[in-house]
């Protein structure tokens, strides 16, 4: 009895949490916060010609994060701070773990970028010259991403890619560890990043590794 | 004076350096690797072709394969690989980035005679201990096609450079002496402010579609007691210079002794030439305060439990 009891008490957050993250996607949370599938799609795959991201599959500690970063700043965005900041942390958790367990949707197939391209050489090699390391160093092989740190590549809107390495480079957003695409981005010009933008787009993603 | 003044420099570069870490510092993003402190008289300046002069035709195919082997060694010589790296781990760039053992540097030095083997080695031979140790695997016949195409990728990047002349950028940069001893502790700071984002709060590397993205320091899947990179001064070196990645010379020298002290002070795979006594192997391989093979650290005799069963990748 004092078990059971002992256990709903406990389970009772992780329950209506995983009873609201739906709801919250499906029609926001009332409080300023919308529904997130009107611009992250009902399938978390994102509108890649707007530019807005692909959540579905992404670990649940790196989208948790953004959404704390766009809260607290270090992240800079007109449409997301406020969105994240009307969540509460616990809505934050469970939007991040919802997103977290979608699969991952085909992406649209589209025109792939040559071989030995500006954008595949970058993302294959970097370029040491101005200690740029390949993407594919830390993103991981064809940038499907690693860990909760760093997030996949392949697969996502090149709008998108391309809007946060200027941020990046801009300063907009400085949540990286160890101020790593901070400095590698300001070697980048506006040509590299469309290119290696345009490269990871049209790689193939897959289900984000635990 | 003469002496302080110098140690006051370096003070205010460690302070300049940390100043850099936060906020971004934007002429420090553009700024190249640290210079060096070297005579441009003794250690003449080499810059490796640019890939795209490779050649057509079966000289290049093979300058080529030895490139790919180098990147993904344990993709492209699988027979000779036993644990979770590349060559490329180490050697940044395919071979090519100065002060991070470039292949341009050490192609020219061989014929040497070596200490570790007590024989005049061929570079060849230089490869096989390669594989021996730092991939704890199996040395290659001379004849094979993994180290004719890894010869040929490194005498090609070597082209035009002056045979038997330490050049600039060659091996990796001896980090001065530090004021203190290295130490475990302060090394395990350093590890997990700047290490663990990308090599794994264990240690063990991170994987993503079952291989490994980022190399793993030390246990089964790392280089062995034999390896190079398990002395501490040539881990301080290869770290100060290079680590993390994209960010070489963040640390202080005080802390890339420590953090190499804390690394190689972890129990990764036997040395292949133990001999059933560790006192003894330690005695004919490992003589030197660099090593901390037969030693008792935090408790633990280093050696005395290799790391074993390599997990390897599917």
């Amino acid at each position: 009895m004092h078990v059971l009891g002992t256990v709903l008490v406990l389970a009772w957050p992780w329950l209506v949490h995983a009873a609201d993250a739906p709801a919250l996607v499906r029609e926001g949370n009332g409080r300023g916060a919308p529904a997130c599938q009107s611009c992250h799609g009902a399938d978390g795959g994102g509108q890649p010609a707007a530019g807005f991201p692909r959540l579905a599959g992404l670990a649940a500690g790196y989208l948790e994060k953004q959404l704390t970063d766009y809260a607290a700043g270090t992240r800079e965005h007109p449409v997301m701070q406020p969105i994240a900041r009307a969540l509460g942390a616990t809505e934050r958790t469970a939007v991040a773990t919802y997103y977290s367990r979608l699969p991952v949707p085909p992406p649209p197939s589209g025109p792939v970028p040559a071989d030995d391209g500006v954008g595949a050489t970058l993302a294959t090699r970097g370029r040491w010259s101005q200690r740029v390391p390949a993407c594919e160093q830390c993103h991981g092989p064809g940038g499907i991403g690693v860990g909760a740190n760093f997030p996949p590549l392949a697969g996502q809107p090149a709008a998108y890619l391309e809007a946060q390495l200027q941020a990046w480079q801009q300063g907009r957003r400085r949540n990286d560890p160890l101020q790593l695409m901070q400095h590698l981005s300001r070697a980048l010009s506006a040509q590299d990043v469309s290119a290696v933008a345009h490269w990871f787009a049209a790689q193939r993603p897959q289900g984000n590794t635990p | 004076m003469s002496l302080r003044l110098p140690a006051l420099l370096a003070g205010a570069l460690a302070l300049a350096a940390c100043t850099g870490r936060t906020p971004l510092d934007a002429a420090a993003a553009q700024a190249p690797a640290p210079a060096k402190a070297t005579s441009a008289k003794a250690t003449p300046a080499f810059a490796p072709p640019p890939e795209s002069a490779i050649p057509d035709g079966p000289y290049g195919d093979m300058v080529r394969q030895g490139r790919e082997i180098f990147l993904h060694t344990r993709r492209n010589a699988p027979a000779y690989v036993g644990n979770g790296l590349d060559c490329a781990d180490c050697h940044l760039d395919a071979g090519r980035l100065a002060d991070s053992a470039p292949l341009w540097g050490a192609y020219g030095m061989y014929p040497q005679y070596r200490k570790k083997n007590g024989h005049v080695n061929s570079y060849g031979e230089r490869l096989q201990g390669c594989f021996m140790y730092s991939m704890n695997g199996k040395a290659p016949p001379l004849d094979d096609k993994v180290i004719v195409a890894l010869e040929t990728y490194s005498y090609w990047m070597a082209q035009g450079a002056p045979l038997g002349a330490k050049l600039a950028g060659a091996g990796y940069p001896r980090v001065p002496d530090p004021a203190r001893a290295p130490d475990y502790a302060r090394g395990q700071a350093v590890f997990e402010r700047d290490c663990a984002l990308c090599h794994g709060a264990d240690g063990l590397g991170q994987k993503a579609g079952g291989r490994y993205v980022f190399p793993p320091l030390w246990g089964p899947d790392s280089f062995n007691w034999g390896a190079g990179m398990h002395e501490l001064d040539k881990a301080a070196a290869f770290i100060k210079a290079n680590m993390p990645l994209g960010r070489g010379g963040l640390l202080s020298d005080q802390e890339a002794w420590d953090v190499a002290m804390f690394m190689d002070a972890h129990e990764r795979p036997q040395d292949p030439r133990y001999n059933g006594d560790l006192a003894a192997t330690r005695k004919a391989y490992h003589d030197t305060p660099m090593s901390l093979y037969g030693r008792r650290v935090n408790g633990r005799l280093l050696g005395a439990q290799p790391a074993v069963e390599p997990g390897g990748e599917p």
